[in-house]
């Protein structure tokens, strides 16, 4: 199997912000915490366009590069993943992030910045699958349940994809010979046009 | 005299031993990560430890995005 990637087409995505709430209601995500959202160009001009953004699960993750506490690591199938006990909620990856996905949610009372939060590709995190600690932390582990990202799965008109790259791209190159038209694909140049790298957890059961 | 020198040599380095400085910061290689280990998706009581299984029913999930060959008549 490829590695996971996420595609969103442009030409489909209607800004109806179903895959926000899908993964806000998925891993019950706290307010002033959006894993992902829809951006849109040109609001209210004729031919604006809209596209969900997220964390991409990067080829080459900036943010594993810059972590200074290095509590990034990439799973076997290439989703981005990270220990929150770690964590020292610095910010510097929501800087190295070209597509803003770290979230940083507001901790006690004076507003202190939280740990970071982020899309897991439905992945969790490091704790045992499906327990009470990685829901709280990371949220629900749908991968480990055989299914695919909550977002994807939960769009109508099937703009986000997401799921092994090689199926993704091949529903994509087939949409765009149909339709004839739209074959950009924003940020997927960004995310996976560098060579794959990533730290691996240690050896043994990890992935 | 001499008991004066050893005594001045051992003050010293007291003084000097807070000038040392460690480097506090992790630095980043390929390959390694700090934290805890994570276990494979397929690694769970699901599909236990079969990862062809956990392939197959992420491959059912993905065609099934694809409306082209979902959707009779397409």
């Amino acid at each position: 199997m490829a590695r996971m990637k996420f595609l969103c087409d442009a030409e489909r995505c209607i800004e109806c912000n179903g895959c926000v709430t899908a993964c806000k209601q998925e891993h019950e995500v706290p307010w002033g915490v959006n894993r992902r959202r829809v951006v849109t160009l040109n609001d209210g001009l004729p031919g604006e366009k809209s596209i969900s953004v997220a964390c991409m699960h990067c080829s080459d993750a900036p943010c594993m590069a810059v972590c200074p506490v290095d509590c990034f690591y990439k799973t076997a199938e290439g989703v981005v993943l990270h220990d929150k006990d770690l964590c020292i909620g610095c910010g510097y990856c929501f800087y190295a992030c070209p597509f803003g996905a770290p979230q940083f949610p507001q901790d006690g009372a004076f507003g202190l910045r939280g740990k970071m939060d982020k899309c897991t590709f439905c992945a969790g995190g490091p704790e045992p699958d499906n327990s009470a600690a990685e829901f709280k932390k990371y949220g629900r582990n749908r991968l480990a349940e055989g299914k695919l990202p909550a977002c994807a799965e939960m769009c109508s008109t099937k703009a986000l994809l997401g799921g092994d790259g090689d199926v993704v791209a091949d529903i994509y190159r087939n949409r765009v010979l149909k339709r004839g038209k739209g074959s950009e694909v924003w940020g997927w140049g960004t995310a996976y046009g560098k060579p794959e790298k990533g730290a691996a957890p240690p050896a043994g059961a990890k992935s | 005299m001499k008991r004066a020198l050893i005594a001045g040599l051992a003050a010293c380095l007291v003084i000097v031993t807070g000038c040392g400085e460690q480097s506090q910061v992790t630095v980043y290689e390929q390959g390694q990560y700090q934290g805890k280990p994570d276990t494979r998706a397929w690694d769970n009581a699901q599909f236990k430890n079969d990862r062809a299984a956990w392939e197959n029913a992420i491959k059912s999930r993905n065609s099934g995005q694809n409306e082209y060959s979902r959707v009779a008549g397409n």
